[in-house]
């Protein structure tokens, strides 16, 4: 066996309820109860090694390069922790079968609160802070979805959305903090943070890095300012309030200051910021603790209250304070656990949770009663329970320390403040609910629930006394060794319920007297808060969310305009300013490369080229005589490829041409033929001098580039094709075996925008204008005959120049691409000259088809390498012999190029059909033709 | 003698492309228009074959090939569009 169970088990084992979603409850509750006990049995593994004192650790690789690791260890902190997850998960998971109702999904239930287990025990178990941040993150996203379980309620879904926000904000404060530590320190293992404790300490970012994993803390445990979430999560679920709000969820940023206290502790501002966040968040909780009617509400502060006195005991940080915070964790999650599932029961079998509503319970349920009596009498720090110790531990904790000179009595008194508000809530929970007078009418007759419901609940109020009676027994050995993990220190635990008459215990019983009389005058207090009610924490979260996201609105719409011009203009502007700077200076970027002589050809197809596509711009309201100039610029282009050495290009660019023109008058047909003027003068001047200081720095760039002698990556190319492709047309080669895997994915974009655009006007029904521009009516031949015998007599000369091309790419100018669009527009031509029903009673074959098989051909040539355990894509040839033809290579890369063409001809035959499809469908009838 | 008449003759397709540029742009029909492409079009192609009978390469000659085969394309599809408005029915 091995840590990683504990861990994986959770993760992998939350599908196991899912998977038996079909099965009766009971067995989904004992396959899920499986999970954490097999975890326990685990634990209880390694748990004697974990008490002598080592640390059991296991490492697994993960993403070494960012020294994220899967690395999980188990010192006696974990220990604790572990134990607490496990613990009190399993008697979660026996409560939630009782507490949950037919119509609840028991599945989906378990599976989140699962994830959550796993994810709680990720933190306190990893050894890797970008580990335990990672589930840190999960725990986040698990809470969230366990706090909105109902999402069909309005509350669970807003209270899970606050916690969601809140703690994630909090996380990404604290991920930036561990990057911090962990760059200060070298490595993220959290040993290696160990050992550079000191030098993170006198970092100058040290108050930047506490701070940003401060806020996480805070976050996470609701501390002061941040509690407000915690109370809007009571819309969960109980049996998740009780394990979220008790032991898990919320311990999580106690845990995490645990676990940083050797690291980042012991400063003045570790002990300021701590200590006094503490102590507010301890008087604030338990203030509105007191003042919440329903249950869960009063828990949900006096939580709060708790995790701000565990907080400052951590601040204070003595070793007396560190045992006495961990203690406190284990007792708190005991009682509150408990006192969350009793609210759960009493909410479950009477219907409602409101202590204005309840009372004189004690009659019928006395089973529930008497334990909540327990539990609450240990949440109030009454002896002989474990509560009593544990705030016995504070309040002298409280007295010992001098944090703030001169005004540190304050500090017992508040204390001692919070100690009675303490007293006064948990009397309130008592005696507001079980007694208080005799039964009134509710939503339901309770009494006391299933035996198995409360057991848990039993479980916990036996562990209250048990550890309040004999603390060394049950608790001083765990204690001693998570006490020593956290002061790094070995620690020796004395705890005895009985500490001899002191200050401390006079504390205690100025606390209890005092909570007897707050309770006793609650409705003075009641009064007095009254005037405050219109600040309800939720109504200013939700306020303030839909601030910030209409102010992101309007400047979404201020920036999102909906207009091309405006981004373009933006773009181009901010190219200028980037640019034209280190463009000024000419001399500066002229490279040494002498320039070559102009011939007159090529000032003519540079005049001719200019020439046209000005014309382009001033002409483009009219749209068909733009596009004939824009044929122009495309025509010239090319030559100047052919010009320029660059034949395969050229060949491409020509058919492209071709192909595009068609389309393009295609699309014609059913637009505007004038475009309306869309520019005033003064934007048009603006738009001709950006356009020019644009055209003026891809002319300068082309200049640097072209004189500059740079080394470029060709020669290798040129050096390999030959002996690593077979092929000596070096374009060809890089297209279908150095590049492949490009080609692959970009004949798959091509299929995929084919079968878009078929999709796109397939049910398309366009308005088709009955005469032309000028108003005169179509012309009413539709397949003129010369043009249908030129059409024919090209067909199978162009399709042998297709053939020749494609089996001559590898070695020569060509290839598949080409000789795809080669064959396309010879197939165009006939559909022009011809019309669709003519073609397709001669070829009908499916373009869809056709394309699939080429993009299959492709991939299906890449994967056969695998045959032979090569890499994807690996060519090879040979040459063979053939009669008549003579010596004749072989490479995979042609059946790859095959595959290209395939795809070529299947896409560009699948757009101009689709398009032609669409008039012939729709084409009025009138014309009698 | 054969590099000067070359001479002349890249003078003077290089000259009947900028004649046929100015047909194209100033029209004043469509037709003019579309016939001036179709004419630069074929200019090109006796461009490129010269380029490569001066340059003694059959390098140029596929692209000349694929503009003798489909430089009309483009101006059957205008054709078709004036006289019909839709190319492919």
């Amino acid at each position: 066996m091995n840590l990683l169970f504990i861990i994986m088990a959770p993760l992998f084992g939350a599908l196991l309820p899912l998977l038996f979603k079909r099965t009766p409850r009971a067995v989904q509750t004992l396959i899920t109860l499986a999970v954490p006990l097999s975890c326990i049995a685990v634990l209880l593994n390694y748990a004697p090694a974990t008490f002598a004192g080592d640390v059991p650790k296991q490492f697994v690789e993960w993403l070494p390069a960012l020294g994220l690791n899967f690395a999980l260890r188990l010192d006696g902190l974990s220990l604790l922790f572990v134990s607490l997850i496990l613990g009190i998960g399993v008697l979660i998971i026996g409560y939630a079968h009782y507490y949950l109702s037919r119509d609840d999904d028991e599945g989906r239930f378990y599976a989140c609160l699962l994830l959550f287990m796993a994810s709680m025990l990720g933190i306190v178990m990893a050894d890797n802070i970008l580990l335990m941040w990672a589930f840190w993150e999960l725990t986040s996203i698990s809470s969230f979805l366990l706090i909105g379980y109902w999402f069909h309620s309005s509350d669970a879904r807003r209270g899970a959305r606050m916690a969601l926000a809140t703690t994630g904000a909090g996380g990404l404060a604290l991920l930036a903090g561990l990057l911090l530590i962990g760059n200060i320190a070298g490595s993220y293992q959290f040993d290696a943070v160990l050992a550079a404790a000191d030098t993170i300490k006198n970092h100058d970012y040290y108050a930047t890095a506490l701070v940003l994993v401060l806020l996480g803390a805070f976050t996470k445990s609701a501390q002061f300012p941040f509690q407000f979430w915690l109370p809007h999560a009571m819309a969960a679920p109980t049996p998740v309030s009780a394990y979220l709000h008790s032991a898990t969820m919320v311990k999580a940023g106690i845990f995490l200051l645990a676990r940083f206290h050797p690291v980042l502790g012991g400063t003045e501002m570790w002990l300021t910021i701590v200590t006094v966040v503490g102590l507010i968040t301890m008087l604030v909780g338990a203030y509105f603790a007191l003042l919440k009617h329903d249950l869960k509400g009063l828990l949900a502060f006096s939580t709060v209250s708790h995790l701000g006195l565990i907080c400052m005991l951590l601040g204070i940080g003595t070793e007396g304070a560190i045992v006495a915070a961990l203690f406190h964790i284990i007792n708190h999650a005991c009682f509150k656990a408990a006192l969350f599932m009793t609210a759960g029961i009493i909410d479950h079998e009477s219907g409602t949770r409101d202590m204005r509503k309840l009372q004189g319970l004690m009659g019928l349920m006395p089973l529930t009663a008497t334990l909540a009596m327990v539990v609450a009498a240990s949440m109030a720090g009454i002896p002989p329970f474990n509560g009593f110790m544990s705030k016995e531990l504070f309040l002298d904790q409280a007295v010992q320390q001098h944090l703030f000179g001169g005004l540190s009595w304050f500090v017992p008194i508040l204390a001692t403040v919070g100690a009675a508000l303490s007293v006064a809530y948990s009397i309130r929970f008592i005696h507001d609910v079980f007694f208080n007078g005799d039964y009134k009418e509710l939503p339901k007759k309770p009494h006391d629930p299933p035996r198995m419901m409360s057991a848990p609940v039993a479980i916990l109020a036996i562990m209250c006394i048990a550890i309040g009676l004999a603390p060394m027994t049950m608790v001083s050995g765990i204690l001693d060794v998570a006490a020593s993990s956290v002061t790094n220190a070995s620690t020796t635990v004395k705890l005895s319920l009985w500490h001899g008459f002191n200050l401390p215990l006079l504390m205690s019983f100025v606390a209890v007297v005092a909570g007897i009389l707050i309770y006793a005058a609650r409705d003075q207090l009641f009064t007095f808060n009254r005037q405050f009610d219109g600040q309800d924490a939720k109504h200013n979260f939700e306020r303030i969310v839909q601030r910030i996201s209409d102010r992101a609105a309007q400047l979404f719409d201020r920036l999102d305009t909906g207009s091309l011009q405006r981004y373009v203009a933006f773009v181009l502007i901010s190219v200028i300013v980037i640019m034209l700077p280190s463009l000024i200076d000419l001399s500066a970027i002229t490279g040494g490369k002498p320039q070559q002589p102009i011939d007159v050809v090529s000032m003519v197809g540079a005049i001719v080229l200019i020439a046209a596509a000005f014309a382009t711009a001033t002409l483009h309201r009219n749209r068909f005589v733009m596009l004939m100039m824009l044929s122009v610029v495309g025509l010239m282009v090319s030559l100047a490829f052919a010009h320029f050495s660059a034949p395969d290009l050229a060949m491409t660019q020509l058919v492209v041409e071709v192909v595009s023109i068609v389309l393009m008058i295609l699309a014609l047909f059913f637009m505007p033929q004038k475009t309306a003027r869309a520019s005033s003068g003064h934007r048009v001047f603006r738009d001709i001098i950006i356009a020019s200081f644009i055209g003026g720095i891809v002319a300068t760039l082309n200049f640097a580039i072209l004189t500059s002698p740079a080394e470029s990556i060709s020669d290798f190319f040129i050096a390999n094709a030959k002996i690593g492709g077979g092929g000596t047309n070096v374009v060809n080669v890089i297209l279908v075996d150095f590049r492949g895997f490009d080609t692959l994915g970009e004949i798959t974009v091509l299929a995929i925008a084919a079968a878009g655009i078929h999709k796109l006007l397939n049910k398309l029904k366009p308005f088709m204008p009955s005469s032309d521009v000028d108003g005169r009516p179509w012309h009413r031949i539709k397949h003129p005959l010369m043009l249908t015998n030129v059409a024919n007599l090209v067909l199978p000369m162009a399709m042998m120049v297709a053939v020749y091309i494609f089996l001559r790419g590898h070695n020569l100018p060509g290839g598949g691409f080409i000789a795809g669009l080669i064959a396309a527009s010879a197939m165009i031509l006939q559909y022009i000259a011809n019309g669709v029903d003519w073609v397709k009673g001669r070829f009908n074959v499916n373009y869809q088809s056709l394309m699939s098989i080429g993009v299959m051909i492709a991939a299906l040539t890449g994967l056969g390498s695998w045959l032979f355990s090569k890499p994807f894509l690996t060519s090879w040839f040979t040459y063979l012999k053939w009669p008549v033809v003579g010596k004749w290579e072989f490479a995979t890369a042609l059946l790859f190029d095959l595959g290209v063409f395939l795809t070529v001809i299947g896409a560009t035959m699948m757009i101009l059909s689709n398009f032609g499809k669409m008039t012939t469908r729709h084409r009025p009838t009138y014309e009698g033709n | 003698m054969l590099g000067t008449i070359l001479q002349i003759a890249f003078l003077l397709f290089s000259l009947s492309i900028l004649m046929n540029l100015w047909r194209l742009v100033k029209g004043p029909d469509l037709p003019d228009r579309i016939l001036a492409l179709d004419t630069i079009y074929i200019n090109s192609l006796a461009l490129l074959l010269l380029l490569g009978m001066f340059q003694n390469t059959q390098t140029y000659f596929e692209a000349a090939l694929l503009i003798a085969m489909f430089g009309f394309v483009g101006t059957i599809a205008a054709g078709k569009f004036l006289l019909r408005g839709d190319l492919i029915e």
